[in-house]
């Protein structure tokens, strides 16, 4: 799915809405559909042998959330996050993770049209993310997808 | 379409099970001369249902074997068959026979027909023998035989017949009734009509009339309920033999009213009082029968006789209706439950978590912002406190059951492995009625059924070997479920002759499980059969002897945060302790920290806790330490370590170690920077949202809303073991 990503099409059709956020000093916007809701940062219960962009793991509402961190996901630099920083619960199949992002900087509508196909040119990590650009007022708005925000379910062995 | 039918065949084989489970608990009241009167009744009733119930789902089968079944256990109700041991016997495995047709009849089995025509001439074998008896001397009942369903002694019968206004709803002719009933036998019909009203006062929908019947013909009473087989519940019928010297006890004059009950099929009872159903040598009649008896049954009830030019319905509400109101109501107050689906009541028990974590964040915050205890805030914290603690507690009742529905089982199940290896065994049970979790006793079947099992092939001697030793020939296994802080423990105990500690350590050395010099104490080789691979018998049998038994046990029992223990005397027996937490939803932990992390290590897991000493640590090689402990060694795990939160080891003497007791047995000692205390946690999957972690078991929310892990101890001394040997290799390859 990640290798045809410079040729794949944003297969949703008509307009939707996307909600955007700050990482550093890019934007990205997700579907706004997958949102659950969105809160502040609070301390995360590491995890022992985790990837480092999972922060670990928070209590939801009796729910054990795991907290990604997006920035270090997306293969940017990371930082230690503070009360400004955002958590944004969204759904990603029968899960719900939580993407630690800098700050929510928008809603917006984008039909297909919009969306332009990323650049051959980038790495494979943004190719297995970044499924288009999306320009709004002279910024450039990455749109991601989170299939694989999570690692993968299989276990390590220790 | 399917839907429906399809969920009422599953309350339908629900309902089987629990009749099952009635039936044989009856039946093992009557073997152990436990029963009272009503027991011969529910063991009928219960067999009767289930064979109502198959034949709206068309189970032949299931019906046929019912039938034969009910027309023995009926005969015994009767007084006609005396329950002798042999009998009930007999009736024991019938019932284990019952029980495989409902499950073949429920998962689409094949019926093993050898099995239920045996048991058809098992039946019919003792019920010539009842019969003979009788045969000999017809004119001469027992006493207190009733033999109203007998055709021979009964000359007719006298039928009042009084539908109700449903009865004519549901567009039944009373005439064809009339006329069917005909053909049974000559018939002379009395219409009584003095109930009609005034035309002004008529409900046309109505139903006003009552006809009386005499039959002159000595049917049996089936073939007679078989005419109103479809109105029987929409009319008030009596049927009263005549002409044979069926009498009802003295002050019971002839003629019974008997109401028919929604959900249930018409049961006539003879015209005993309604207690005294089962054959009693010395009938005491009950004219009134009891409410609660009444209602605790679900069959037919006998009103009291009336005389018989009185008509049974002088008022709109008779008095049939009125007792069966009473009824209606009386049964409510005795045993009103509800199916409810599990999922709701678990995301009940889920919030009701939440609720508990939230009132001690509540409580936590309410500390800090420095109020003072005294004060009204405090207080009405507390309260809410309570509140939410016994919330808990009945939430967790509601999944609570006794273990009865698994210790139910047990009894076939020494039946059977007594006649596979040809001892004879008595079962005792003892705290059915201990309640634990729903979850849990699901899982402790298995290992129970195995312990059992184990108790009877390798623990009771062989029968020569019991009167060689002077004991009785019938070796006895009990069993016993009872609460012991804040756990279940399940004991079986058998007086067989102990384990043989010689044989046990013999094959740990032939496996190579110990070496041939080991000095072990009793306690030790006892505890060595848990070991994988190990069967002590002899001989390897089919029934627990393949070598793969106490370790299974002893591993689901450790999934289930239980222990497995085990006490023998030579020539006494040995008695399996089993000891499992109550429930699966909380568990009891120790919060400790290791490099600032909070971590639950389950109670269950840990022997005790110490302060180790720099001269008692011993490096075995470049990653494992072990520690000296009263004369032995115990690998030591840095757990901050072993779950990657830290690079550099703990200084052991500024640690506090865990002695824990792993799977299998494996000890080690758990080093953490500090112990803050004991607690219930509520257990949350990590795998729900994220993906299992390798070291942790489980997380939970602890009081501050933050979420703590709960470590898996087997999981992380196993991995600081193999990282050990694999040091351990390295070395050993330069």
């Amino acid at each position: 799915m990640e290798s045809s990503a410079q040729t794949e099409k944003p297969s949703d059709k008509g307009n939707r809405e996307l909600i955007a956020f700050r990482v550093g000093k890019q934007e990205f916007c997700i579907n706004v559909m997958m949102v659950r809701e969105i809160r502040g940062w609070t301390a995360a219960t590491a995890l022992p042998r985790a990837p480092r962009y999972v922060k670990g793991v928070i209590n939801l509402r009796g729910a054990v959330l795991p907290i990604v961190d997006l920035a270090v996901r997306l293969g940017l630099p990371g930082s230690e996050p503070t009360a400004r920083n955002v958590i944004i619960v969204v759904q990603v199949a029968q899960k719900q993770v939580g993407l630690l992002v800098d700050a929510v900087s928008d809603i917006l509508t984008a039909s297909d049209g919009n969306i332009q196909p990323s650049p051959d040119v980038c790495s494979d990590l943004v190719k297995s993310f970044v499924k288009g650009l999306l320009p709004v007022d002279g910024r450039m708005i990455s749109l991601i997808t989170l299939d694989n925000v999570l690692p993968a379910a299989e276990l390590e062995v220790a | 379409m399917e839907d429906p039918m399809a969920a009422i065949r599953e309350t339908f084989f629900q309902e089987c099970e629990e009749q099952l489970a009635e039936l044989e608990s009856g039946l093992i009241a009557m073997e152990n001369g436990t029963a009272e009167a009503e027991t011969v009744n529910a063991v009928f009733r219960a067999v009767h249902s289930m064979k109502g119930g198959a034949g709206i789902f068309s189970l032949d089968a299931l019906v046929r074997f019912a039938h034969v079944f009910e027309t023995a256990l009926d005969k015994v109700r009767s007084g006609e068959l005396v329950a002798s041991p042999h009998v009930v016997g007999v009736f024991l495995r019938a019932a284990d026979v019952l029980a495989d047709v409902v499950r073949a009849a429920r998962d689409g089995g094949q019926v093993d027909e050898a099995r239920t025509s045996a048991m058809v001439v098992e039946f019919a074998q003792i019920e010539d023998g009842g019969g003979v008896a009788k045969a000999a001397e017809p004119g001469a009942p027992a006493p207190g035989e009733t033999l109203a369903d007998t055709p021979a002694q009964i000359g007719g019968w006298e039928i009042l017949f009084t539908p109700r206004p449903e009865l004519y709803a549901k567009a039944n002719e009373t005439a064809i009734i009339l006329r069917e009933l005909k053909r049974l036998g000559p018939i002379s019909v009395e219409l009584d009509a003095s109930r009609l009203p005034e035309l002004h006062e008529l409900d046309p929908e109505g139903a006003y009339l009552t006809w009386r019947i005499w039959l002159e013909a000595a049917c049996a009473e089936e073939e007679i309920r078989h005419v109103f087989e479809f109105v029987e519940d929409d009319c008030v019928l009596s049927l009263t033999p005549r002409g044979g010297e069926v009498l009802a006890p003295a002050g019971f004059a002839p003629g019974t009213v008997i109401t028919g009950d929604n959900g249930f099929k018409f049961e006539f009872f003879p015209p005993v009082a309604e207690d005294e159903a089962e054959p009693s040598p010395e009938p005491e009649p009950e004219p009134e029968p009891e409410p609660e008896p009444v209602a605790a049954r679900a069959v037919a009830q006998i009103v009291p006789p009336r005389p018989r030019e009185e008509p049974v319905h002088e008022a709109p509400k008779s008095p049939a209706v009125e007792a069966m109101a009473a009824k209606a109501e009386a049964g409510a107050a005795v045993s009103a439950t509800i199916r409810v689906d599990l999922d709701r009541v678990d995301r009940m028990i889920d919030l009701v978590g939440e609720l508990v974590i939230n009132e001690a964040m509540l409580s936590q915050r309410v500390l800090e912002a420095g109020i003072n205890r005294a004060s009204g805030v405090a207080m009405a914290l507390e309260e809410l406190e309570h509140l939410t603690r016994e919330i808990q507690d009945s939430v967790m009742a509601i999944r609570a059951q006794p273990v009865r529905s698994v210790f139910q089982r047990m009894p076939r199940l020494v039946r059977e492995v007594a006649a596979q290896t040809g001892k004879q065994v008595k079962l005792l049970m003892e705290g059915e009625g201990t309640e634990v979790d729903k979850t849990v006793i699901e899982r402790i079947a298995d290992p129970l059924t195995h312990m059992i099992r184990n108790a009877i092939d390798h623990g009771l001697e062989p029968t020569e070997a019991r009167l060689a030793a002077g004991k009785s020939v019938e070796g006895t296994v009990k069993l016993t479920a009872l609460h012991r802080s804040g756990r279940i423990v399940l004991e079986v105990a058998d007086d067989g002759g102990g384990i043989n500690r010689a044989r046990v350590k013999q094959k740990a050395i032939e496996n190579g499980v110990i070496s041939p010099d080991a000095q072990l104490s009793d306690d030790e080789i006892d505890n060595l059969i848990f070991l994988p691979g190990f069967s002590t018998a002899a001989k390897v049998s089919d029934i627990s002897g393949r070598g793969v038994g106490m370790d299974v046990v002893r591993q689901s029992v450790a999934a289930l945060g239980g222990r497995i223990s085990i006490s023998s005397k030579p020539g006494v027996g040995s008695v399996f302790t089993l000891s499992l937490p109550l429930t699966l939803a909380v568990l009891d932990g120790m919060v400790v920290s290791a490099k600032g992390h909070t971590l639950i290590i389950p109670l269950g897991a840990i022997v005790e806790t110490l302060k180790p000493r720099g001269q008692d640590v011993f490096p075995l090689d470049r990653d494992m330490n072990v520690l000296a402990l009263r004369g032995g060694y115990v690998p030591m795990v840095d757990v901050a370590l072993a779950l990657g939160y830290s690079e550099a080891p703990i200084e052991p003497e500024q640690s506090v170690a865990l002695l824990v007791e792993g799977e299998g047995g494996v000890r080690a000692v758990l080093l953490v920077d500090a112990i803050h205390g004991q607690r219930q946690v509520v257990i949350k999957s990590l795998e729900a949202n994220y993906r299992a972690v390798p070291g942790i078991a489980a997380a939970t929310v602890m009081g501050d809303g933050r979420v703590a892990l709960i470590l898996d101890v087997d999981a992380v001394v196993k991995t600081a073991r193999s990282e050990a040997r694999g040091a351990e290799l390295t070395l050993d390859a330069n």
